[in-house]
């Protein structure tokens, strides 16, 4: 015998288990009873087996491997005695679950047990069967289980009843051989077998409608009268609870009616007369009671329309809500939210009572209460309605705060009667909670502004006066920095007064006040930085007298150790400093941006907002942590080659942002399409809106090698796509970042040899497709495209097939792609060389569709989109 | 259908564990792990029913134990507060007015008593007195081979001696 197993029994394990003082002491007692159980399990040892699986239950509740105990389980379940048996199949049903291939092996076990005489025997394998039973298990032992629906003990029927459930969840396909056996459960007295017989019946309409249609045929009738029958029924001490005979029975018939009586207009009239008298007679005072009327609306709610009927059950709900139990109101309320698609008027009665609830207490209540309420608004509630939830969010607690903000900023963008309810109404919730604000709503809350040109004035007084008072809100004060670079003038000259306003007077030094502490705090992040710096430059230009200011707070940034801050005050300074003859153009404000355009672009790049806002942090070239997508698409959400551009649209966005097609003009300085890409996005910050040959003339000692504007250029282009990786990104020594911003006007020496920089052709959120280009020597009319992939997700993609097409002018050849797996998370990529030819060269340039599949998780994906973003001149 | 039965208590010890759907045993410690937080920090005079992960978790706490279930949301949390209050009356009848110590060292009474309680998910008896009775027949029949291998073992002491 093993010295060990013999030693400690289950009992005394559990003492000197709870005897221990730290986690350490813990481990050491249950590592030495693992190895005597161990010990044991390999000398086979019978006489303990018993007690070593106990123990080895108890150690697994406490969180520790016991894999090694699963055979032993097996063993015990073979053994011949009941207890082992016992102890086994709890084991069983403990230590294993149903994906283990072990579980395979006690199919035979169950099957002999299943057949045991011993009744109880019998039992425990339904039990384990009907617990963890696998979809193969189902197959093999579902026969065994039909058979025993007709045991002659009532507590054999029960289990089989159950474990059927179990078994046609997993398989659905052997529902039709129950369907009769199943039936002939619903006539039993025995509440055991009646209310498992009932639940099997439910299940099994559930996965066949053969099986609805046949119960809804023949048993509807016997169904109405058990349940009439029970609820009639006198006191029956066995199975009373509260005064009520068997809740759990009722509320079981309750839900099988509602399958039945769903989409069926007779079947539903048959079980008007009982289901108004459950509503009616049920004693609402104890939980019991109030189970069975919840269930009892549910069922009136679902089955087909009968008016009277639903009265009844609205008014139960109401009942419910002024109840004084939290349990009851939450129960109202989620009840509620299922009667809203059939009577929302009768739910909009009850609208008080709601909102009172979203104030509550508790977290669960306030969760169900504001979804209700969400659904609830409409264009003639929505003002009162929006005006209790913007009250309630000054107190609200913190953690509801980010759920509570979203709502509102939902409702007032879905249902806002007027511009200037909409901006009064976000600015409240800015001032609020102004942090729990998405980029998306404050972004759309700009261009909501721009295009309220009667209210240019009025949003930014008023969003000057918030930010004296909520300061420290990080979002709104981004806002008003934003408003007061592009409407200062407004808010000093009280321009676009509206008779409501409180009159105030603000000095130009005042506004640029706003701006310079907002830029000092400590707390603001580097978007919110970059965007005073561009304020603080639009103000230079509108207020001429505080220029000399401005500049002293913007050169303080040209030693900023964020290279985006290092780099704007660099070039921001350079344009106060030295161009003042260009500036004021430069700095123009900034052009209507397209509502419609904006709204439905936002509505296609959500999930790609969600997952630069999720993605890990990007290390910027200087080390500094940056956790926001690059400031520069954040400022008007330009995350545009973030998100494949349907092509029908053609245009780019940030054209149809500066309302200018900008590429004739930049054309003509012959600058490469690459430039022009990280120059439109700060031709667009700065508002330029006219043709830049104007500047071009007047800076010519801005002209400088391009190959160092390329290389700045391309600093600035890995910001603007945040997702790239940004590692091989520096500034080389020597090159002086602020020239790069005007260098894109400038002509490109004659004698350049054509060089063409890579582009980046496609990226969405998933992938990304660079393309390296390279000509023959000697032939100017081909070119040869290197296409690198790759992946931006954590899945690695298979089956991976780019294919490209090409107008006719154009000539195509397709070299195979290196690997057609693409690694994950842009470990290595893919490369494929392209040769095309261009037979209009000097006249055309490149353009190419392009359409990529691949599988992701063993999902097809197809992604297509247009690349015309080539260099100019292949 | 109830996913899952947990028993935690006060301090966030598990004292019972009840898979009806299958969790991977990583998940399961980090549902366990997640749950108490949850649970244990809510106030007295809350609702039984926490929103988590699209279910619904129903709990109720007696003494230093919460009893939590699983269900889907569209199930009646009403009933299975019942079902939960059964449960341990059933407990309290079984062990004489339960307590904590008692689930520690009888845990695979407790699961016995689940098991005539619960099967897949689903309540298979609303009799306190039927579960009561198989639970005493099972017992007894445990009793009873056990007494029969201690004489065997007498009797062969017996006649080896």
């Amino acid at each position: 015998m093993n010295p060990f197993s013999s030693g400690t029994r289950l009992r005394d394990m559990i003492r000197s288990i709870r005897g221990c003082k730290t986690a350490a002491e813990e481990r050491a007692v249950v590592r030495k009873e693992c190895a005597a159980i161990r010990a044991a399990v390999s000398e086979n040892d019978q006489d303990y087996r018993h007690r070593n699986l106990a123990k080895l239950m108890f150690i697994h509740m406490l969180g520790y491997p016991t894999h090694f105990g699963q055979m032993e389980c097996l063993k015990s379940i073979a053994s011949p005695g009941f207890p082992e048996k016992r102890i086994g199949y709890l084991g069983l049903m403990l230590l294993l679950d149903e994906r283990q291939e072990v579980l395979m092996l006690v199919t035979n076990s169950i099957k002999q047990d299943l057949n045991h005489t011993n009744q109880y025997i019998v039992g425990l394998a339904l039990c384990a069967l009907g617990n963890i039973c696998s979809a193969e298990m189902a197959r093999d032992l579902a026969p065994e289980v039909e058979r025993l629906l007709q045991f002659r003990d009532p507590n054999i029927r029960k289990k089989a009843a159950l474990c059927t459930i179990r078994i046609i969840r997993k398989v659905p396909d052997l529902a039709e051989n129950f369907i009769n056996s199943a039936a002939s459960l619903l006539k039993e007295k025995h509440h055991g077998v009646l209310l498992t017989g009932v639940q099997l019946c439910t299940d099994l309409c559930k996965v066949s409608s053969e099986a609805l249609e046949y119960f809804r045929k023949k048993c509807t009738e016997g169904v109405v009268k058990v349940l009439k029958d029970l609820a009639n029924s006198p006191y029956a001490p066995e199975y009373d609870i509260a005064g009520i005979t068997d809740p759990f029975l009722h509320i079981r018939l309750l839900k099988f009616l509602r399958v039945l009586g769903q989409g069926d207009v007779d079947t539903s009239d048959c079980m008007n007369d009982i289901l108004a008298q459950v509503a009616t007679k049920t004693e609402p005072n104890k939980n019991a009671g109030n189970a069975i009327l919840y269930e009892c609306v549910a069922t009136i709610m679902s089955i087909e329309d009968n008016g009277g009927l639903r009265v009844l059950a609205i008014n139960i709900l109401g009942r419910f809500l002024s109840n004084r139990d939290n349990n009851i109101r939450y129960v109202a309320l989620n009840m509620l939210m299922r009667a809203i698609t059939v009577d929302s008027q009768a739910v909009q009665r009850h609208r008080a009572t709601i909102l009172e609830c979203v104030k509550d207490s508790d977290a669960s209540i306030r969760k169900r209460a504001l979804e209700l309420v969400y659904v609830l608004v409409n264009e003639s509630n929505v003002k009162p309605l929006t005006k209790e939830l913007i009250d309630y969010l000054e107190v609200s607690e913190p953690e509801f705060r980010g759920d509570l903000t979203a709502k509102i900023c939902s409702i007032v963008e879905k249902f806002s009667p007027e511009k200037i309810w909409y901006i009064d109404q976000m600015l409240k919730v800015l001032s609020e909670a102004g942090n729990y604000v998405k980029d998306e709503v404050w972004h759309a809350l700009i261009v909501v502004t721009t295009n309220a040109s009667n209210l240019h004035g009025y949003a930014v007084r008023s969003l000057y006066r918030l930010v004296q008072t909520a300061g420290d809100q990080e979002i709104l004060v981004r806002v008003a920095v934003w408003c007061i670079g592009e409407y200062g003038d407004m808010l000093v000259n009280n321009t676009g007064f509206l008779d409501m306003e409180e009159p105030i007077t603000v000095t130009e030094s005042d506004a640029v006040d706003v701006v310079e502490t907002a830029i000092k705090r400590h707390s603001s992040d580097l978007t919110s930085r970059a965007m005073c710096l561009v304020a603080l430059l639009k103000l230079s230009s509108r207020f001429p007298s505080c220029s000399v200011r401005i500049n002293d707070v913007i050169v303080q940034y040209k030693g900023s150790l964020v290279l985006e801050l290092q780099q704007r005050a660099l070039e921001f300074s350079a344009i106060v400093d030295k161009h003042r003859n260009i500036r004021s153009t430069l700095v123009e404000r900034m052009p209507v941006l397209d509502e419609a355009t904006y709204s439905g672009r936002r509505a296609g790049s959500v999930p790609a907002v969600v997952s630069t806002s999720q993605g890990a942090p990007i290390n910027l070239p200087n080390g500094v942590a940056k956790t926001t997508s690059a400031p520069l698409v954040d400022l008007l959400d330009l995350s545009s080659d973030d998100v494949p551009v349907p092509s029908s649209s053609g245009g780019d966005f940030l054209q149809d942002l500066l309302g200018v097609d900008l590429s004739p003009s930049l054309s003509q300085t012959d600058t490469n399409q690459a430039q022009k890409r990280g120059t439109d996005v700060l031709l667009d910050l700065l508002s330029i809106g006219t043709p830049p040959a104007q500047s071009n003339s007047s800076i010519p000692e801005m002209v400088s090698p391009s190959d160092d504007s390329k290389s700045a250029i391309n600093v600035l282009e890995q910001l603007s796509s945040p997702s790239a990786p940004a590692g091989g990104v520096s500034t080389p020594p020597g090159s002086s970042p602020m020239m790069d911003l005007l260098d894109g006007f400038a002509p490109k020496p004659e004698n350049n040899v054509p060089a063409y920089p890579s582009i980046v052709a496609f990226e969405s959120s998933t992938l990304q497709v660079t393309f390296n280009f390279s000509k023959q020597p000697g032939n100017q009319q081909t070119t040869i495209i290197e296409a690198n992939f790759s992946n931006k997700t954590f899945d690695a993609y298979t089956d991976f097939i780019f294919q490209a097409a090409v107008p006719k002018f154009l000539q195509l050849h397709l070299d195979p792609a290196s690997s057609d797996t693409l690694p994950a998370s842009g470990n290595g990529s893919i490369s494929q060389k392209l040769r095309i030819t261009n037979s209009q060269h000097g006249k055309k340039s490149l353009v190419m569709r392009i359409r990529i599949g691949y599988k992701s998780n063993n999902k097809d994906m197809l992604e297509e989109g247009q690349i015309n973003n080539f260099p100019r001149g292949l | 259908m109830i996913h899952f039965v947990l028993l935690i208590s006060r301090q966030g010890k598990v004292r019972l564990t009840k898979w009806y759907s299958p969790y991977p045993q990583k998940e399961r410690t980090k549902v366990i792990r997640e749950l108490s937080g949850l649970i244990l920090t809510r106030g007295p005079k809350l609702c039984n029913f926490v929103e988590w992960r699209g279910f619904k978790v129903v709990y109720r706490r007696y003494a230093s134990l919460y009893f939590c279930m699983c269900i889907n949301q569209d199930d009646n949390e009403l009933e299975i507060l019942e079902i939960i209050h059964h449960y341990v009356e059933i407990l309290d009848r079984y062990f004489g007015s339960v307590c904590e110590l008692d689930l520690i060292f009888n845990f695979h009474k407790a699961y016995y008593i689940l098991d005539e309680l619960l099967i897949a998910g689903e309540l298979q008896e609303s009799s306190k007195k039927t579960v009561a009775r198989h639970i005493a027949a099972q017992d007894s029949l445990v009793e009873t081979a056990k007494e029969q291998a201690s004489s065997l073992s007498n009797i062969i002491a017996e006649a080896t001696k």
